[in-house]
């Protein structure tokens, strides 16, 4: 963040040169107060001790537990929806993955389904991206994982189905009213900050252990993105396109129909695209649920620290994750090439369309019927060469890296993590309160310094002040590590289209595989601490920071680096003095993301030695008596997201006016 | 343009030709459902849902229990991967008929059994769970006297690492464990922290590193454990264990009791008269046991099936006794 600033700053006015005198006197201020004043007042709570609000969070888990049987919201309100929702995930289970009816195998083998992907890919986009998810699927299969692959396409596309049906009607709702959006924000960004661990353990009490509840957690995370994109999606339609169709007589109805829905479906599946994405980062966390499928495999080869088997699931799960991605963008690109090529490609379309149906048919009755296209050909080789080029490259980094590796561990650990942790954790918890509301009013202005206040008076509430603080220590250092990592490649990528195209695919592998997978490689390099928690987030959140700030250099226009370059500027002063500068809301919306998906992976980070709220959210979740606290962390974390991302926000607001 | 679209008419064309020659050629191949002898024997058995929670010792246990049921009792077995917490909660749903491996959690008996009866014990595994303190083998050769916890101060200083804040580093694991090492470091007044290393993954790769590069590492660990077979860990003696020393959790100062590790099943299960539930609740074996179904799963990377099917085959004598 402090990164940000500073790029900000040099073409700031006067008024923004007072404001960074400001920051550097509150900083000295606290300083000062800390050394005067340091470990009083910490308020710390040890690993086993409760508060008050913890008990009675327990105690309502308790109760809820004790009668669900004869309490009426679950007999006709809960039961209601597990059912629905769990007949839905089981037709597709069988159609596609698990045995039905009496047979040994699904419905529609993996031919059938090979198939269906392919004529709808090329249906609702081109012939490109069907040949890629062909390609994709038959892959799947060849790794070995034909099933397991299917089982979480069944449980994502039921998610997803699902999401859609509340998310796009919210959504256009929440576009069309400001109000509405409003009120419908916060609960979004709860959704998507509040970790899944803290509510899978009430999810499976209220819907049961199995497809239903791993589902319903699912679309709580699925949805938000969803909802948001339409709601923008509407919102950007231009506003005198509507005026023009209320002149012409059109009805609020007419207007929405005819006009507002069809302009906007290019994001609208944009936002379904997203939602796909973020219904697979669940399919591993949904797995400690009884979830079947990739996840599972994932989890369970981790237990006896396999990475090879592992990797290999977790690379099935970026495979499909890529080619439902493409599938989808090229649906959304879709829309606007009929728009323009609609006459004689449009006469042909419906018997192409006709053929391929047929032929699909074809395949799925042959896959229904016959056992080599119902169980898909082969043991798998694909899969186990993988797993094994897997643990031997990991086997290879362990050896050979781990001397630099801690090196670099304890010089980041010592050097700014530890002290600024200290800084944190040692003040007393007041004076830390003040600095970070200063600070917010400082740069985001009244608006978030009162946000900031409420946010912080909430986290005192919680009882874990001390762990929250010693969160935000790790999270601040890990977003500085992915503002500078987002500099240097995302420079890099907006200045070079084909650096761009090589490096793509590794960061959307890198965003869609399942972190649990490179956990055990990292702990072998860095060792069970906070650090190895630093670097999960890192791989997590630089890609999305690179690809801001790789869009941000490449929107600054041509003339102005040319003009730059007649003037005599050096390749370093380009960067330096135009491009970084010119882009820097690009840079602040970088931070806002890269911080927001550092704080996602606090709780992977408590399981790999990063301690604090991720230690107590995955101790909530493993330990009855400590299921309050882990729901304070949830909170405590959700609230640390919310209060950062109003700052950063309001701070981006002010740089780009 | 116009050639174009035909062209493509025509390779659909000669996709359905292909089809069509293929569903011709293929009507002397294995029809779905041909070989059904194998399915449909569920006898009087019916289903049993049985809990898997997250580590290898209990997949063990599960394998061997879900091989037996399904083989020789005709049962058709739905195993359900659950943390202990969520496998509780599933008795009184009627998702979980039984759990295997249960390390004491007083808390959960107290709530299930006792207060809200849908769940009962079974019996022991015969499974005897150890949990202490433990040192690489390497550290315990060159330092013999390390094992006892009076000599822990005199190395705290070896054992310094970038979490420990200066003190010896005591590395505990997965918050679902039973652990009072916060309380033991502070009441036997030792010069370490605890800190927390958040899974059993993380906690078995810190010392499988640390035999390998010579490291200096303490920590929580435990038996019956597959890694023991990979990587001999060595215990450190604390205090000894007597009844009731460890009844005040703040001032415990005790080594842990020797866990009995025992079944649970639900209340339902247990009246339903299934030979399931007969076969859980005469289920025993050893450490041993376990340990080697549990290293043909985790290191010879067999499926917990056939790391079952294995280990039976081997031990007729002792699964006929559990399905008398």
């Amino acid at each position: 963040m402090a990164v940000a600033l500073e790029k900000s700053a040099p073409l700031a006015g006067v008024r923004k040169v007072g404001r960074r005198t400001v920051v550097a006197a509150i900083l000295v201020a606290w300083l000062l107060l800390f050394v005067v004043l340091r470990g009083r007042q910490t308020l710390t709570l040890a690993a086993a001790d409760l508060t008050d609000l913890h008990r009675w969070f327990n105690d309502v888990n308790d109760s809820i537990g004790a009668d669900r049987n004869s309490n009426p919201l679950f007999l006709y309100f809960f039961n209601e929806i597990r059912l629905v929702i769990d007949n839905l995930v089981t037709f597709i289970q069988h159609l596609i993955s698990q045995p039905s009816a009496g047979r040994p195998l699904p419905q529609i083998g993996w031919l059938g389904v090979v198939g269906i992907v392919g004529y709808v890919s090329w249906a609702v986009g081109n012939w490109r991206v069907a040949l890629l998810a062909v390609a994709g699927f038959t892959f799947l299969g060849l790794q070995g994982l034909w099933q397991e692959s299917m089982d979480t396409l069944s449980l994502t596309l039921s998610a997803v189905f699902v999401a859609l049906l509340f998310a796009i009607p919210l959504g256009v709702w929440a576009g069309l009213s400001d109000r509405v959006n409003r009120i419908v924000t916060p609960f979004l960004d709860f959704m998507q900050t509040m970790p899944t661990f803290v509510y899978l353990a009430p999810l499976t009490l209220f819907f049961l252990i199995g497809g239903a509840s791993a589902t319903i957690a699912t679309v709580i995370y699925a949805a938000p993105p969803a909802i948001r994109i339409t709601a923008h999606a509407i919102r950007s339609v231009p506003e005198t396109t509507v005026e023009a169709a209320e002149s012409l007589g059109a009805t609020r109805r007419q207007a929405l129909l005819k006009v507002l829905l069809p302009m906007s479906k290019r994001t609208v599946v944009m936002g379904v695209n997203q939602s796909i994405m973020a219904a697979l980062a669940m399919v591993t966390i949904a797995a400690l649920i009884d979830a079947p499928g990739l996840g599972k495999t994932v989890v369970q080869a981790l237990q006896s620290l396999d990475v090879g088997t592992a990797f290999n699931a977790g690379l099935a799960i970026v495979v499909m994750a890529i080619v439902l991605d493409r599938v989808t963008t090229a649906a959304s690109a879709r829309a606007e090439t009929a728009r323009r090529s609609k006459n004689r490609f449009l006469t042909w379309r419906r018997p192409l369309l006709g053929a391929g149906a047929a032929v699909t048919a074809v395949l799925v009755y042959l896959s229904h019927t016959y056992l080599w296209a119902a169980e898909f050909p082969g043991d798998g080789g694909i899969g186990s060469s993988i797993a094994s080029a897997a643990d031997t490259a990991t086997s290879w980094a362990q050896d050979n890296l781990s001397g630099l590796t801690n090196a670099f561990r304890d010089g980041i650990t010592n050097g700014l993590l530890n002290p600024f942790q200290s800084l944190l954790t040692d003040s007393p918890w007041w004076l830390v309160c003040a600095v970070l509301i200063a600070l917010g009013a400082v740069l985001g202005g009244w608006r978030a310094g009162v946000t900031t206040s409420v946010c912080l008076v909430l986290l005192v509430g919680t009882g874990l002040w001390s762990d929250a603080m010693t969160t935000l220590a790790s999270t601040l250092v890990a977003t500085v590590l992915v503002m500078l990592l987002g500099m240097v490649l995302g420079v890099w990528m907006g200045r070079s289209p084909l650096v761009d195209r090589l490096l793509r695919p590794t960061l959307d592998a890198a965003q869609v595989m399942p972190p649990f997978v490179y956990l055990v490689p990292f702990l072998a390099l860095f060792g069970a601490t906070r650090f190895t928690a630093i670097v999960a987030a890192i791989v997590y959140a630089a890609p999305v920071a690179i690809k801001i700030i790789a869009d941000g250099v490449r929107a600054v226009p041509e003339t102005t680096v040319e003009a730059a370059t007649s003037a005599g500027c050096n390749t370093w002063q380009i960067i330096t003095k135009v491009q970084l500068p010119m882009s820097r809301s690009a840079l602040t919306l970088a931070t806002n993301q890269g911080l927001i998906y550092v704080l996602s992976m606090v709780v992977v980070g408590g399981l790999v030695g990063a301690g604090a709220l991720g230690y107590d959210v995955v101790a909530g979740f493993s330990q009855g008596q400590l299921y309050g606290k882990g729901l304070a962390a949830g909170l405590a974390i959700v609230l640390l997201g919310v209060m950062f991302d109003r700052i950063t926000q309001a701070a981006a607001r002010r740089a780009s006016s | 343009m116009a050639t174009q679209v035909r062209q493509r008419t025509g390779v659909a064309g000669i996709a359905v030709v292909t089809v069509i020659g293929l569903t011709l050629t293929a009507c002397g191949g294995a029809k779905v459902g041909d070989d059904s002898a194998d399915s449909g024997s569920s006898g009087k058995c019916g289903t049993f849902n049985l809990a898997v929670n997250p580590w290898v010792g209990y997949e063990a246990d599960a394998a061997v229990v879900a091989y037996v049921a399904q083989h020789d009792l005709g049962c058709t077995v739905n195993k359900k991967d659950l943390k202990e917490e969520i496998a509780w909660q599933g008795f009184g749903t009627g998702e979980v008929d039984a759990v295997l491996e249960n390390w004491g959690h007083d808390d959960l008996k107290k709530k299930y059994i006792t207060d809200q009866k849908t769940a009962v014990a079974a019996g022991s595994t015969g499974n005897k769970g150890i949990i202490g303190w433990y040192v690489p083998p390497w550290l315990a050769k060159a330092h013999p006297d390390i094992t006892d916890w009076k000599n822990l101060n005199k190395y705290a200083a070896e054992f310094k690492t970038s979490e420990s804040g200066g003190k010896g580093q005591l590395l505990d694991g997965d918050p679902s464990y039973v652990t009072n090492d916060e309380a033991l470091v502070k009441n036997l007044k030792l010069d370490f922290k605890v800190v927390y290393a958040g899974s059993e993954t993380a906690l078995i790769q810190s010392f499988r590193k640390a035999e390998k590069n010579k490291e200096w590492v303490i920590g929580y660990f435990y038996e019956p454990q597959w890694f023991l077979s990979e990587v001999p860990l060595v215990k450190v003696d604390l205090p000894a264990y007597t009844t009731g020393c460890d009844a005040d959790a703040a001032k415990i100062a005790c080594d842990y009791p020797v866990y009995d590790l025992d079944k649970i099943v639900s209340a339902k299960f247990a009246k339903s008269g299934s030979p399931a539930y007969d076969l859980v609740k005469s289920f025993n074996w050893t450490n041993d046991d376990q340990n080697t179904v549990a290293k043909y799963i985790a290191v010879d990377k067999l499926s917990p099936d056939a790391a079952a099917k294995k280990w039976v085959e081997a031990n007729r004598a002792k699964v006929d006794a559990w399905i008398k």
